[in-house]
């Protein structure tokens, strides 16, 4: 059956519902409406106002409440609205989601999982195309899972809420409607693994989330070049799947780091600093980024020029193969 | 201890919000909140209102048309914003929200400019320096810490200006609204903030948002005033906003005016608001419609006649025509704009940046 990511992640949110009464979905307009992307549909319907509930408009305040019903023993599944609408609950995360299981030296576990529909792509207006995965993996304390394919989002998202670990879910919003034909429920590789997605010799393409797809399509044109391209689904921000990673770069020499976010001090710096700092000698070239650029991101008559695309990701396999 | 001559219960909201002006145009004179216009301001405040709902149903009309990309209507709001926006002099200051196109026309801001934040060619048009009118913003309820801030320089520098901030009743549910008002009160600042209280905040209705008896009962706590009026009564967002204002100016202070309205549109185009209320609901809320009760209080009053008519919806047509030739003519925008604004002095490694995208535009024959 062709199901979309948005589907599978309502069925996943359903089915763990189901399956623990301690886990509760609740956000701006998750309720009634079901989500502005409809990804919480019909959790209230089937399961009641007090496991899927509207909350007042504060996302410091959802996921501040989100942490204390954590800590009373239920298993919060909060939505922020969208990327650009997680900063107000920067503290909340930052400070307490990710510092006190520290803090209380293990006593107290925050099985939260926050949703965060991220990303651009979709013409959009200001602040609904932020990629602000960089924060969160720099926090530790936090995992940080961003599916690909929509039987990642119902894998991934399953194995998150069943995590005692707090997660960042960032769902890669322009994937929103992929489909895939699969029979639900699905089990996946574990989160914390990357997956070869398309494997060839020449170039390492790391990519993740909305850009998964990106990279696929720029392996086949760059197939048609003469250029095989492997191209790994990183799937979990943090932790890094370091091994498969040096694996992948080891087998082809080169590798290139794709992502939507700004540049600077991006997904890609770390990576690059991982390869280099432990694939060296593998190295034939600079490792590469086809990334957005350092600047806001842009007004959505301009998104097509600032996002990463399969030719930016062929400028840089280029690059990488004239060393 | 506050201000030990201030009666706290006074800034307790009344018990009826201020209402001059019924649905049929009735009018009740309230010697607490005259309106001090003469016949052409009250004209003026019905052509506003009535310019403003052409430009929002032009707008809706281009998105639909695929000109913008999603446009937030403030149908219905129409005497919130232009009666409370008219009660400001030239030189005060306005911090709007994204709905705020009534009060922007008011301002005078060019409204087919207006639109590029929902067409997506830029994230603004106008300069806020001419029209003292901030950025629109979209996540909710910042700006309230902007106004503050701005009122507090305006204090600092003996500028007897006024500013007001708009935001909604879901608005008032983020920290930000909450710590402007702290700041407010402690420093007196000479700001309004002024809720425009439409029922929802997109599917969620004002029970679901708060506890509070009113909106304007929170002000209460940080020393503010909390003042209520009929939203769709362009007479008393007038009034109550020109007495707020007043008190800024004397120095007494900020307000805090919560305005009774409703949204008639969708939260925004992208919104199927059939999802969370009801026809019923919707018929009911047309019966109190700002502009038509304006007009029965026109003509009452023998301000209104076939000649003001035909004017004013000439101006309106004509407005909404500018606005979409405006929107469809539009530049689709130039990618190198995006390198340009953001540092006041950039430097090595962005300017490298900036080479790579020209490179990939030449590339691609765009350039
Ligand atoms: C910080 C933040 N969180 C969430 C959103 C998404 N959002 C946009 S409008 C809106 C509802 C706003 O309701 P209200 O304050 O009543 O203003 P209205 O839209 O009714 O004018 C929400 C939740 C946002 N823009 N900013
Ligand atoms: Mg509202």
């Amino acid at each position: 059956m062709a199901i979309t990511m948005a589907q599978a992640i309502n069925q996943a949110l359903h089915d763990a519902m189901s399956e623990d009464e301690r886990v509760l979905v609740f956000g701006e307009d998750v309720g009634r409406l079901g989500g502005v992307f409809r990804v919480t549909d019909k959790l209230q319907e089937n399961f009641s106002e007090d496991r899927c509930f509207d909350t007042p408009l504060a996302e410091s305040g959802i996921i501040g409440t989100a942490i204390g019903l954590a800590m009373y023993g239920f298993r919060p599944v909060p939505e922020m609205q969208f990327d650009g609408f997680t900063y107000p609950a920067f503290e909340q995360i930052v400070s307490h989601l990710a510092k006190m299981p520290n803090r209380s030296r293990g006593t107290v576990k925050l099985p939260v999982t926050i949703r965060i529909p991220y990303g651009g792509g979709i013409g959009a207006v200001e602040h609904h195309s932020e990629s602000p995965e960089a924060y969160w993996a720099h926090t530790a304390g936090l995992k940080v899972f961003t599916p690909g394919t929509p039987e990642d989002a119902y894998s991934m998202m399953r194995a998150a809420i069943a995590m005692d670990d707090p997660v960042i879910f960032l769902e890669p919003k322009r994937r929103y409607w992929m489909k895939s034909d699969t029979e639900l429920p699905v089990e996946t590789e574990p989160p914390h693994k990357a997956v070869v997605r398309r494997e060839g010799s020449d170039v390492s393409v790391f990519c993740y989330g909305p850009m998964v797809r990106t990279a696929m399509e720029a392996a086949e044109a760059a197939a048609d070049e003469g250029w095989s391209l492997e191209v790994v689904d990183l799937r979990s921000l943090s932790p890094l799947d370091t091994p498969t990673m040096l694996a992948s770069v080891e087998r082809t020499g080169r590798a290139i780091v794709v992502h939507e976010a700004a540049q600077t001090l991006g997904m890609g710096a770390e990576i690059a600093a991982r390869i280099q700092e432990q694939a060296f000698y593998s190295l034939e070239a600079p490792v590469l980024r086809a990334t957005g650029y350092d600047t806001p991101y842009p007004p959505a008559k301009l998104e097509e020029f600032w996002l990463p695309d399969v030719d930016r990701i062929l400028d840089m396999v280029e690059r990488s193969l004239s060393y | 201890m506050a201000d030990a001559a201030i009666d706290p219960r006074e800034f307790l909201p009344p018990d009826e919000p201020v209402h001059l002006l019924d649905p049929d145009g009735t009018y009740h004179e309230d010697p607490e909140h005259p309106v001090d216009l003469d016949d052409a301001g009250l004209r003026e405040l019905y052509r506003l209102m009535l310019v403003t709902r052409k430009v929002d149903r032009e707008a809706i009309n281009l998105q639909r048309q695929g000109q913008l990309g999603v446009y937030a209507s403030c149908m219905g709001q129409e005497a919130a914003q232009v009666g409370s926006a008219y009660a400001l002099a030239e030189e005060d200051w306005i911090f709007p929200s994204y709905r705020e196109l009534g009060a922007a026309l008011v301002r005078q801001v060019d409204a087919a400019g207006l639109l590029h934040l929902y067409r997506g060619t830029w994230l603004s048009d106008h300069d806020p320096y001419k029209h003292h009118f901030g950025l629109m913003s979209i996540p909710i309820g910042t700006q309230a810490l902007h106004a503050t801030g701005f009122a507090m320089g305006a204090r600092l520098d003996n500028n007897p200006i006024v500013t007001m901030t708009y935001f909604g009743d879901g608005g008032t549910s983020e920290g930000d609204p909450h710590e402007a008002m702290t700041f407010a009160g402690v420093m007196k600042s000479p700001v309004i903030f002024f809720v425009q209280n439409n029922q929802y905040a997109i599917s969620v209705p004002l029970e679901k948002q708060t506890a509070a008896p009113t909106l304007a009962h929170k002000a209460v706590g940080y020393g503010l005033p909390g003042r209520r009026c009929d939203g769709n009564d362009v007479l008393a967002t007038y009034a109550v906003t020109k007495k707020a204002v007043d008190r800024a100016r004397a120095g007494e202070g900020p307000t805090f005016i919560e305005a009774l309205t409703y949204r008639m549109e969708a939260h925004t185009t992208s919104d199927d608001p059939s999802r969370y209320r009801t026809q019923a609901e919707l018929d009911e809320a047309a019966t109190t419609d700002p502009i038509a009760r304006m007009r029965n209080f026109l003509q009452q009053r023998d301000l209104y006649d076939s000649e003001l008519e035909d004017a004013v919806e000439e101006q309106a047509k004509e407005v909404a025509t500018y606005v979409r030739a405006g929107i469809y003519d539009a530049p689709h925008g130039d990618p190198m704009e995006l390198f340009e604004h953001v540092y006041v002095d950039p430097t090595g490694y962005f300017e490298g940046q900036r080479e790579q995208l020209r490179a990939e535009l030449d590339a691609n024959g765009e350039g």
